[in-house]
């Protein structure tokens, strides 16, 4: 079949062919070694200056620990805080999961029915704006410690999924729904093709909120709940080194916490751009 | 006189109120006859597409009727083709997944019939080879011919086009006049376009419908009888320019009787 303008040109140009240039490639990687190498060369000039600090003016480790203390004291009780990871890790997975399948899926309820919407949407918000740390104590009294703790982590995480989803399923192009709608498609269709896709791109940033929030709640009860036993994380670790003036383990547990933190964000950034990396503005290269 | 061929649709006395009280079309008088290219050309607020979207079954009359060809049954999904002023594609889906979501949501096509279909729709618009492609990695105008492939893929009966090239440069402009106007002709549907350009209206079209705002209604109405196929010899010939200004005037004409 014909098209007249193809032999003489291609159709259009295709718009930014002209993106994975070679040239541009060597300043971007020195670049980007700068960016990363940076901050390194800082801690490490930090961390030094601490140290010499400590040992400089002499301050006592319950005080102050040197950082060669925290790494020893990271070392030598690495059976105790591992397993206190593992623990709080696993409270903030089950939050989460639970927050993105509820949160989510209540959206996607509201999205059907406004009624629906008009009904709970002020309890949701509720449970958002009142601080995790008041009602913990009280979950604390009627659930079993972990049940508690699980729901704590479950709140604080729940709403900015509930939030982003319902925000995204609302965000649908006007003119992709009158479409659904001359080709006679299903609210199915609608939802499963149409509002869902339209809605990933927040609904992934969402879940990056909520799984950052869910090791805040899962870290808030657990200081709330402050009973030792098996399972128990690492906030209560931080809470017990405290009472006991174990400073260096407070610092070790804390320094493991910003590591769990920095890696449920990184994995969650990770799982959006490989997700969104084909077709979203917000997944372009050179856009970090 | 020659017999008339039957009409796809009529609007009779169809008036449009909205909502908020905006009256887009009264007493809208139009049969879209069988195989025309009918242009419906205006200032904007003139109802043009508001009248479109009505034929679409995208909103409702407030007044008056639509009465279909063909044993007056309204057409069923897949029967009509509409390309908006945007691509509107989906930026999630490839070119050809987004050419093959009319088959998907019709059921009318499966399987290797489908991609059948899909791929001669792509190859039909010009862009074979940008089948995987995503919609942010074409151009303005790849994306309005990747539009066409998916208005043209359940091989509608009725084509409804609301200003679709208006956002494109001139140049893009002319090649996707050129390339529509060739498809017509080869492909002999119903076309109804929606434009505010003379210059567009008059290569494309057999006929003119020129309406007027406030509240949109028709005013003139023009055949446009130069032969086909047409391509930049007609573009540049005096019988173009001379009808042109045949068109420009009635426009003309229809706007100075909303100053008055």
């Amino acid at each position: 079949m014909t098209t007249p303008d193809r032999g003489a040109a291609p159709p259009d140009t295709p718009a930014g062919a002209d993106r994975s240039g070679a040239p541009v490639a060597a300043p971007r990687w020195r670049d980007r070694i700068g960016r990363l190498a940076l901050p390194v060369v800082a801690l490490a000039l930090g961390c030094l200056v601490w140290e010499l600090a400590v040992w400089g003016f002499a301050v006592p480790p319950y005080v102050l620990p040197p950082p060669s203390t925290v790494a020893a004291t990271l070392w030598s009780d690495r059976v105790l805080l591992l397993d206190s990871l593992v623990a709080t890790l696993t409270t903030t997975a089950q939050g989460f999961g639970l927050a993105v399948v509820g949160g989510a899926g209540l959206a996607i309820l509201f999205s059907q029915s406004r009624l629906l919407e008009g009904a709970l949407y002020p309890y949701a918000v509720i449970l958002q704006v009142t601080p995790v740390v008041a009602v913990a104590p009280l979950l604390l009294i009627w659930l079993p410690q972990p049940l508690a703790v699980l729901a704590c982590a479950w709140i604080v995480a729940f709403f900015p999924m509930l939030a982003n989803t319902t925000l995204g399923l609302r965000s649908v192009d006007h003119n992709l729904l009158d479409l659904f709608a001359l080709y006679g498609a299903s609210r199915w269709q609608r939802l499963l093709r149409l509002q869902l896709p339209a809605a990933l791109p927040t609904m992934l940033a969402g879940a990056r909120i909520a799984g950052g929030l869910s090791l805040i709640g899962a870290v808030v009860a657990e200081i709330a709940a402050g009973s030792a036993g098996a399972g128990a994380g690492l906030a209560y670790r931080i809470a017990e080194s405290g009472y006991r003036l174990n400073v260096p383990r407070m610092f070790a547990a804390l320094l493991l916490l910003s590591l769990a933190g920095i890696a449920v964000h990184a994995a969650l950034s990770l799982v959006s751009w490989l997700i969104l990396r084909r077709w979203h503005e917000s997944a372009l290269p050179g856009r970090a | 006189m020659p017999a008339t061929p039957p009409a796809v649709v009529t609007l009779a006395g169809v008036g449009k109120t909205f909502a908020n009280g905006t009256r887009a079309l009264a007493g809208l008088d139009l049969a879209v006859t069988r195989g025309e290219f009918l242009s419906l050309l205006g200032p904007s607020g003139c109802g043009k597409s508001t009248a479109l979207r009505l034929i679409a079954g995208l909103d409702r009359p407030s007044a008056g009727v639509l009465t279909w060809g063909e044993g007056g049954a309204p057409p069923r999904p897949g029967d009509l083709g509409v390309v908006f002023q945007e691509p509107t594609l989906m930026p999630w889906a490839t070119v050809a997944g987004n050419v093959r979501l009319p088959l998907r949501l019709t059921g009318g096509a499966r399987g290797g019939d489908a991609d059948a279909r899909v791929s001669a729709a792509i190859a039909r618009v010009g862009l074979d080879g940008f089948a995987g492609a995503y919609p942010r990695e074409l151009s303005g105008g790849m994306k309005m011919r990747a539009a066409i492939a998916r208005a043209l893929v359940t091989d509608p009966a009725l084509l409804l086009m609301d200003e679709p090239f208006a956002a494109l440069d001139e140049i893009t402009r002319f090649r996707l006049d050129n390339a529509l106007s060739a498809l017509w002709a080869e492909l002999g549907k119903t076309v109804v376009f929606v434009t505010h350009s003379v210059f567009e209206a008059v290569y494309l079209s057999t006929r003119i419908v020129v309406m007027a705002p406030r509240p949109g209604r028709v005013v003139a109405d023009l055949a446009i009888d130069a032969p086909f196929p047409r391509g930049e010899r007609f573009r540049t010939s005096a019988a173009f320019a001379a009808l042109c200004r045949t068109v420009a005037q009635a426009l003309a004409d229809a706007m100075g009787e909303e100053l008055a």
